[in-house]
């Protein structure tokens, strides 16, 4: 990729990680306030999309770690998963079940199957967007 | 509280989920492939035999009431329907192991047929009217994808048409959607049942009704609306297109079966007469055309589009031995389709073409295929004791008995005309001799070919069990029609009584 | 309002009559579109508080908007993007593969 900004290149080392913690924060307060899997899952992947402009494909592969269509194949699991628990306690699937907890240091937890279904649709935003974002630069790249 | 209703949906999903997970795998994918179709299948049968037991199963997703929530609706039809989509979707997985390359599978093909199983299976058990359109575009999307895959030339022409024609019709459903919902305020389909028939304005009614029927008209390839199919079914990989054959127009056509029972009334002559004049019409052109083709696959695509016109007169007829014929119908056709169309992917990997005239022999190289062949053949243009004999026969009777003589004698010239066409394939391929120039040669012969041979004669023998064992198939039909026909049941089995 | 949609549903029909497939594109996203204002003209959308009930109460407090239509019209939405990003790539790959524009010359598999 021809592009090359020193500036952007420094900024987005500090970026990827806050806008990936804030990509989280956002999952995580979903419920009750605006966020969610799939505004963080935008975050997450506009964040490791900036990592992209500023370096190039393959350092952000190694970013991610994992190929981004397995990322969107788990992510369909477990969201797909999050509605099985229900089917136990003799409920149709997807009814919401709450799992109450008290931590010491933060006070009440409360875990649901919404959050697994919300952590799936995280994943799955991030696999396709990145799909997409990936397949378009590297037939950029072999352009070039 | 049924889990049964959602499994269906559930588990394509997940096997599709999973054999994406496992993207670079490709033994993962061909396993997951299996056993995912294999699991589904089973499934299916579960909730055929708990829908036969017990009626109608409801399923409240997400535990919120009708007619708010979206309910999952299981009755005979859709469990039956289910069923289907199971076997051909079973047969399809382990035919497409030994017939894909590594570049389809590679592009994905597995989790797009888990994908278009979830959306069909969706549609045929969803009880909610916005939701049938959701599934619609799902199975839609993986149908899209699995179309062009490869790549190839008529592919993309063919896409093109499919895609244009498909997203009108999806439109036109959304409009009719809305324009019921500003009628009506509901979406699900007991509700609107239900209120439909306290509305003072008839015409609206009409006009929204005539909407749906031209957008599953489209879905489901009637005349005057089935351009796109010869288009594009004859295009893609083989074991795609016998998906597509066996599943997806008749997904339009269990959609116009649904809501013409269920939501509008056939009782108005207007409609009934648009819907006969629709299956006549359908069945004459679907059988001309394929009577003058000369490519195996496109014959079969022309076949297609007569058979639904034989499903559609079975709704349109609207006597309770039409409706029976028409479940018979469906049940014996998407099987023999699919079987058809593996059949003719197999002689092409025998013989290197689909061009009737470029093949020959094969009747003297592979007897036994020969014979699996004659027995689909036979069952589609009606010859007893196979399973298309029954259908057409349960329909003819209904229409001497509902005096739809022309009707009729649509329906006998099309069986003549369509077993014109099977012997034209039969004499054509089987049994003249090879032309000498066979095109290109031969594929070797693999131990694959075992799984080719496996999913066609385990489809074969379907057709003859239904053939033979017709008295119970006939109950389940006879009693898939009694619900259809009294959607009562249907709006209070959804309602919880109280409607 | 009724007079937008109708409006965009003449464009839309007209513009998939066109030849071209660029234009073909254009009249599916008018059509896509044109569902998804009739939907909303027709549901009454009206102003209103958002239908959030107070905690602790059975019922929201005064009247409130059907969120049912602007559910409706969202998803079809999503969809509608889903599916006309794939037409997008479609007619690009044949474009790249059949290298015609016109969708007269595109009959190889017409019968």
């Amino acid at each position: 990729m021809p592009m090359y900004s020193l500036i952007l290149r420094s900024a987005s080392h500090f970026l990827l990680p806050l806008l990936l913690l804030f990509s989280i924060f956002l999952l995580l307060r979903g419920h009750n306030e605006p966020g969610g899997g799939f505004i963080g899952g935008l975050v997450a992947s506009a964040a490791i999309a900036l990592y992209l402009f500023s370096m190039d494909v393959k350092a952000a592969r190694q970013v991610l770690h994992i190929d981004p269509r397995e990322l969107l194949g788990w992510g369909l699991t477990l969201a797909v998963l999050s509605g099985v628990p229900a089917v136990f306690w003799h409920q149709p699937f997807f009814t919401a079940q709450w799992l109450t907890l008290e931590l010491p240091a933060l006070g009440e937890v409360k875990l649901s199957t919404v959050l697994l279904f919300d952590i799936g649709v995280y994943m799955v935003v991030i696999g396709s967007v990145l799909t997409v974002l990936l397949a378009l630069a590297d037939a950029d790249d072999a352009r070039h | 509280m049924r889990p049964e209703v959602a499994l269906p949906i559930l588990i394509p999903l997940l096997a599709g989920a999973l054999s994406l997970a496992f993207w670079r795998s490709r033994a993962m994918q061909r396993g997951i492939g299996v056993v995912g179709t294999g699991v589904m299948m089973l499934s299916a049968w579960v909730l055929l035999y708990t829908t036969w037991q017990e009626g109608y199963l409801v399923m409240h997703m997400g535990n919120w009431p009708a007619p708010f929530g979206i309910v999952l609706v299981a009755d005979l039809l859709s469990a039956i329907m289910v069923v289907l989509a199971g076997i051909t979707g079973f047969a399809t997985a382990i035919y497409s192991l030994a017939t894909l390359g590594k570049r389809h599978e590679h592009f994905g093909y597995y989790p797009l047929m888990h994908l278009l199983l979830a959306g069909v299976n969706g549609a045929f058990l969803t009880g909610d009217i916005f939701n049938l359109y959701v599934w619609f575009e799902v199975m839609l999307v993986a149908s899209f994808a699995l179309l062009i895959l490869g790549g190839e030339r008529a592919q993309m022409e063919g896409a093109i048409k499919y895609v244009t024609l498909n997203l009108v019709s999806s439109a036109l459903f959304l409009s009719a959607i809305g324009l019921l919902y500003g009628l009506i305020g509901t979406l699900n389909m007991a509700d609107l049942a239900d209120k439909i028939a306290q509305l003072e304005d008839p015409g609206m009614v009409k006009v929204v009704a005539m909407l749906f029927l031209v957008a599953f008209g489209i879905k489901a390839a009637a005349f005057p609306f089935f351009f796109w199919l010869p288009a594009s079914y004859h295009t893609p990989q083989v074991a795609v297109s016998a998906l597509f054959a066996g599943l997806l127009t008749k997904v339009g056509v269990y959609a116009l079966f649904r809501v013409f029972t269920l939501i509008f009334s056939l009782e108005d002559p207007f409609t009934q007469n648009v819907l006969l004049w629709m299956a006549g019409l359908t069945m004459l052109t679907g059988v001309l055309g394929a009577a003058a083709q000369y490519e195996f696959r496109r014959i079969l695509s022309f076949h297609i589009i007569s058979q639904i016109g034989y499903m559609i007169l079975g709704l349109a007829l609207f006597t309770p031995l039409a409706l029976i014929g028409g479940v018979f119908y469906i049940m014996h056709h998407i099987i023999v389709k699919a079987n058809l169309f593996f059949i003719s992917g197999l002689i092409y990997r025998l013989k290197g073409s689909y061009e009737l005239r470029e093949l020959g022999g094969v009747y003297r190289s592979h007897p036994w295929l020969a014979l699996l062949f004659l027995i689909p053949a036979l069952s589609l243009a009606g010859l007893p004791p196979l399973s298309g004999f029954f259908a057409k026969f349960i329909l003819i009777r209904a229409g001497i008995e509902a005096q739809a003589w022309w009707l009729v004698g649509v329906a006998l010239l099309v069986g003549l005309l369509t077993l014109y066409s099977m012997v034209k394939i039969w004499s054509e391929v089987f049994w003249k001799a090879a032309p000498p120039s066979a095109g290109k040669t031969p594929e070797p012969r693999t131990r694959n070919d075992a799984l080719l041979y496996l999913s066609i004669g385990g489809l074969a023998l379907l057709t003859v069990l239904i053939g033979l064992g017709a008295q119970p198939v006939f109950v389940l039909a006879e009693q898939a029609a009694a619900q259809l026909l009294d959607p009562r049941g249907y709006i209070e089995a959804v309602l919880g009584g109280e409607a | 309002m009724a007079f937008v949609v109708g409006g965009l549903y003449a464009a839309a029909i007209y513009m998939i009559l066109r030849r071209s497939i660029v234009k073909l594109v254009i009249g599916l996203v008018l059509l896509s579109n044109a569902a998804n204002l009739l939907i909303f003209t027709l549901a009454d959308m009206s102003r209103g508080a958002p239908p959030l009930v107070p905690l602790g109460a059975l019922q929201p407090a005064g009247a409130v908007a059907d969120p049912l239509a602007q559910a409706l019209i969202l998803t079809a939405i999503v969809i509608g993007f889903g599916v006309l990003a794939f037409a997008v790539v479609l007619i690009h790959r044949a474009y790249e593969v059949v290298g015609v524009d016109d969708m007269d010359k595109m009959k190889d598999t017409d019968t």
